[in-house]
């Protein structure tokens, strides 16, 4: 796992690449889910705010990662992307087209094309199920994908893509390692030739020295297939390993957005810069230079969120205005028309930059 | 539930003769064979001493239970002699000799004469039809009718599940024994179906709130997320992937509540409103050497003890089927 930077990687601007398409548009997505009492005559007392307010895009080959602390949203936009959770307002936009309206076939048809990787590799196999009828369960759902005699050979071949022995076909995910499982849940993902594939957290169930080969391998399938990621995840070093461009989440919403560098090299969200401030450094004397910010208390329940910034009754910047006013999602002023790497979305009113993590070089 | 275990350590590689049948040996041959698994990205260590499937842990646990094989031998007798009951008892149940009313053991009659001058052992033997019917029909019913009743509720959730338990919740507020002298006595035919219809009709909410809640764990679980993502529909989802995972419990409960049926059945028959003469049930000959236990105890023993042996044995098999598929005792 490195915390480098990729100098390899192209470095699209943080408004994502310009004269592209995005082929997810996600705008304004709010899932409040109700709070109710009483058995038979429910009524609502309130709601969890999961997400309320999220807007990104997402372009071909391209992939974003969503970063942010437990509870803050990330696995509900994943479900809602998969059309595993119904929107309570906003738009999720494939191809121009809100696939949260959908249902029936042609929601079947939209899911052809975006496909997820689940956290837990131990939950997502069925136990009951051979390796062989989970991967090709997406041909038997969807019969047109592949026909009937070649199934088979399709799932051998999607064992060997994600690097498992071909032969292992007639097994149960129980014969099989953490990291072994995940390479089957990625295999089921990739069967139908999906463009996009939400990962929520694919790598955080299992061992560091595993995680890196899935992630590896998920790099070069993406190479291979020409897939676009949405990558949820809570370790800020892997995901700099993998994305494009980050978006860090907190109660619900989007505060930074940018490049992946712009992100790492050049926060200006205090949120952004804690997080970024607890990444492990592997360089003893830069260690000793850095600043660590612990923020102090939890977070606030997504039910009750504070008033204004919802990152105020953390920050240890906040003022009367943050009490006040909720800072949009924005370059903020002082950054406008610099053209630097801090020129990038950030919902602070107070942004300023801060070099958190310390570049050893 | 969790349908595997954490690691064993004791459990050692993967033992053989597990269920699955091929699988399960495949595995223990090609333990290796994984470890040199080719191409990028190997994971250190391969599947062994990786959790087993909770069917084939169980099945493992359960040989080796003493209580487990006691209560099977003991079912497969009386499955046996309710299936062929000639083949060791020769004589007729209904023969009597009114000569020998109430008369002790003699040559032939091991456990002498009921008050009818019929062998007690013939009707003890002849006995087993009724009580095994009734307890195998009535708790297919119930598991059959409770299981998707339940399932259904669970799955669906919203409305129908409201309705369901509460109608699930009046049948549990019905006395057993009350609804049972109501309900059969006003019915005339004398053989099982009417007991057995009468108990379905009244054990149902027991498994329909079983599988309801095991439903609901099932649905949960990522996998039956990750069908969803690829598009299966509602039929696919239960009978695939949730069914198969939240069967056990209902399994457990049913087996134990075949015994608690058996007893009904003869509670019902001596109260006079299960099953009638002509048919052979234990019950019923409790309920006529009740009146007779001073004169001749034996007439009470036997289908007593017959009685008690078989409800035990189910239950007993009921308790070592839920220790072993239970996770938590492991």
């Amino acid at each position: 796992m490195t915390t480098a930077p990729q100098p390899t990687k192209p470095e699209p601007s943080a408004s994502g690449s310009p004269g592209r398409e995005p082929i997810l548009q996600v705008r304004g997505l709010v899932k409040h889910f109700p709070l109710t009492q009483g058995i038979l005559f429910k009524k609502q007392v309130g709601a969890v705010q999961a997400v309320d307010g999220v807007d990104f895009d997402l372009y071909p080959g391209e992939t974003l990662g969503i970063v942010g602390e437990s509870g803050c949203g990330k696995s509900t936009v994943a479900k809602l992307l998969m059309n595993l959770e119904q929107p309570t307002r906003g738009e999720i936009l494939y191809r121009g087209e809100d696939i949260s309206k959908l249902s029936g076939r042609a929601l079947k048809a939209v899911r052809r094309n975006i496909q997820m990787v689940f956290q837990d590799p131990y939950t997502s196999l069925n136990p009951r199920m051979t390796v062989g009828d989970i991967i090709g369960e997406p041909f038997e759902i969807h019969p047109d994908a592949a026909p009937k005699g070649e199934r088979r050979r399709r799932v051998q071949e999607l064992l060997d893509v994600v690097g498992l022995n071909p032969e292992y076909i007639n097994r149960y995910p129980h014969q099989f390692s953490g990291g072994q499982r995940q390479r089957i849940g990625i295999a089921r993902g990739l069967a139908l030739r999906p463009e996009i594939i939400v990962a929520d957290e694919p790598v955080s169930a299992l061992d560091v020295s595993v995680q890196a080969q899935v992630v590896n391998l998920m790099e070069r399938l993406q190479d291979e297939f020409d897939l676009s990621y949405m990558f949820i995840a809570h370790d800020l070093s892997i995901v700099r390993h993998i994305a494009d461009r980050v978006g860090v989440m907190y109660l619900g919403r989007i505060v930074e957005t940018g490049a992946d560098a712009a992100i790492y090299e050049h926060p200006t969200h205090p949120y952004t810069q804690a997080l970024l401030s607890a990444v492990p450094v592997p360089n003893p004397e830069a260690r000793e230079h850095r600043e660590r910010i612990i923020l102090s208390g939890d977070v606030p329940s997504p039910a009750d969120p504070p008033s204004g910034c919802r990152f105020r009754t953390r920050c240890w910047k906040a003022q009367e205005k943050c009490v006040v006013e909720d800072p949009p999602l924005t370059v903020p002023d002082v950054f406008r028309g610099t053209a630097g790497p801090a020129e990038h979305p950030s919902a602070c009113h107070f942004a300023e930059e801060k070099i958190v993590v310390p570049r050893d070089e | 539930m969790p349908d595997t275990n954490p690691i064993d350590p004791e459990q050692g590689p993967i033992a053989p003769g597990g269920g699955y049948g091929g699988g399960m040996d495949l595995a223990a041959s090609d333990a290796e064979a994984l470890e040199r698994e080719p191409g990028h990205g190997q994971e250190p260590g391969g599947p062994t001493g990786k959790p087993r499937s909770l069917w084939s842990d169980a099945w493992r646990d359960l040989r080796r239970n003493p209580i487990f094989i006691i209560s099977v031998l003991i079912i497969l007798f009386l499955i046996f002699i309710s299936l062929w009951p000639g083949t060791i008892a020769t004589q007729d149940p209904l023969a009597a000799n009114l000569s020998k009313s109430q008369a002790g053991p003699e040559p032939g009659h091991p456990f002498g004469f009921d008050s009818q001058g019929r062998d007690v052992y013939t009707r003890v033997v002849y006995g087993a039809r009724a009580s095994v019917t009734v307890g195998v029909c009535a708790t297919l019913g119930v598991v059959l009718l409770g299981s998707v009743l339940g399932g259904l509720a669970g799955f669906f959730g919203g409305w129908w599940d409201a309705i369901l338990s509460r109608i699930s919740d009046i049948f549990f507020g019905i006395p057993v024994v009350l609804g049972g002298l109501v309900f059969l006595s006003v019915v005339t035919n004398s053989t099982v179906w009417p007991v057995i219809g009468f108990m379905v009709l009244l054990g149902w909410p027991q498994i329909a709130r079983i599988a309801r809640g095991s439903v609901i764990t099932a649905r949960q679980n990522d996998y039956v997320q990750a069908a969803r993502a690829l598009g299966a529909g509602n039929s696919r989802m239960l009978l695939r992937h949730i069914a198969p995972n939240a069967v056990a419990p209902v399994i457990v409960v049913g087996t134990i509540a075949l015994g608690t049926y058996i007893a009904l059945e003869a509670t019902l028959s001596y109260l006079g409103v299960g099953l009638k003469p002509p048919t052979v049930s234990w019950g019923i000959d409790i309920s006529d050497a009740s009146n007779q236990i001073r004169n001749a105890p034996h007439m009470l023993l036997w289908p007593a003890g017959a009685l008690s042996i078989t409800v035990l044995a189910f239950i007993m098999l009921g308790d070592a089927v839920r220790d072993a598929l239970d996770p938590k005792l492991r």
